[in-house]
């Protein structure tokens, strides 16, 4: 895994970015930005109203790196793990921990706790301590298991 | 209009992903791991995303009706229950092994990576998954739970 530069400026920066989201949402939409549920209003069954404002947002998420690198000249830089299997099994408990959950990093972590939701401060300290658990166990207990 | 603000909120979202370094997966891992290669920068992301969005929903919870919507659709559940804790507990196994939580993914997909590619259908079925259990017995579950409270 290679090391990342810790960044404290551009994070702090990209955050309030990902903050003026959530408050265009909630001021203009009365609308929570949490990508989960977002993205769930575009699954069936299509319960639920705002599918419109939903794939716009998500068509928003996809343009981000096109305009990001089209603006700056700048490539957006990533490692993503090559073990594909991992990356599924991954991805099922992401999707289904997060509707099963109610929310996200974003929807419990950065709106929840902003609306000092109680439900959403358990959910991202449960997250965040079976998060730190699982990359502890994958690095340092079982080594050689990413 | 609804459209056009839902769309700035997505891209200023992505951006916001992109310059906090949050769309890439070996940072959130390595802010995960203290005993390695250790980068607090996650931190940092949540400290300026939760700042600006606890100021603004101040103001728009004084305010009460959006600018473009008759009602606030906020989350109507207050209980702590198995689910909840489930749920955010294997959302928080994948997101470790993987770097990716929805967000993250999502703003990926135009980078084609490989793993991005496959995270992102496996995401989806899961999320299919969980509402095709949880919407099953649904009506009888939702009286139980407002008897309950």
């Amino acid at each position: 895994m290679p090391a990342t530069p810790f960044t404290p400026i551009e994070s702090l920066l990209g955050g309030a970015l990902i903050g003026a989201a959530a408050v265009i949402l909630m001021l203009f939409l009365g609308r929570i930005a949490g990508i989960s549920g977002i993205l769930g209003r575009l699954l069936p069954p299509f319960g639920e109203p705002g599918v419109g404002g939903a794939a716009a947002f998500i068509a928003g998420l996809v343009a981000a790196p096109i305009l990001y690198t089209a603006a700056t000249g700048l490539a957006v830089r990533q490692t993503v793990s090559g073990n594909l299997p991992l990356l599924a099994g991954a991805g099922l408990a992401v999707g289904f921990g997060a509707i099963l959950g109610g929310g996200c990093t974003s929807g419990h972590g950065v709106c929840g706790l902003s609306r000092l939701s109680a439900r959403s401060l358990l959910a991202t300290l449960t997250f965040m301590a079976t998060a730190f658990l699982t990359v502890l166990l994958v690095r340092h207990v079982l080594p050689g298991a990413d | 209009m609804r459209i056009i603000v839902s769309a700035i909120a997505g891209l200023l979202f992505g951006l916001g992903l992109i310059v906090s370094g949050m769309a890439d997966p070996a940072k959130v891992q390595n802010f995960l791991d203290p005993f390695g290669a250790w980068d607090p920068s996650l931190a940092f992301v949540m400290l300026g995303a939760i700042a600006v969005t606890f100021a603004g929903y101040r103001i728009a919870f004084q305010r009460g009706r959006p600018l473009l919507a008759d009602t606030l659709s906020l989350p109507s559940k207050t209980d702590i229950d198995a689910r909840l804790l489930a749920g955010a507990g294997l959302f928080g196994i994948g997101w470790g092994l993987s770097g990716f939580c929805p967000g993250p993914a999502i703003v990926s997909l135009p980078l084609l990576a490989t793993g991005t590619l496959v995270f992102v259908p496996a995401m989806l079925a899961g999320m299919l998954l969980a509402r095709a259990l949880q919407n099953r017995p649904r009506g009888s579950e939702e009286r139980t739970e407002a008897a309950g409270s």
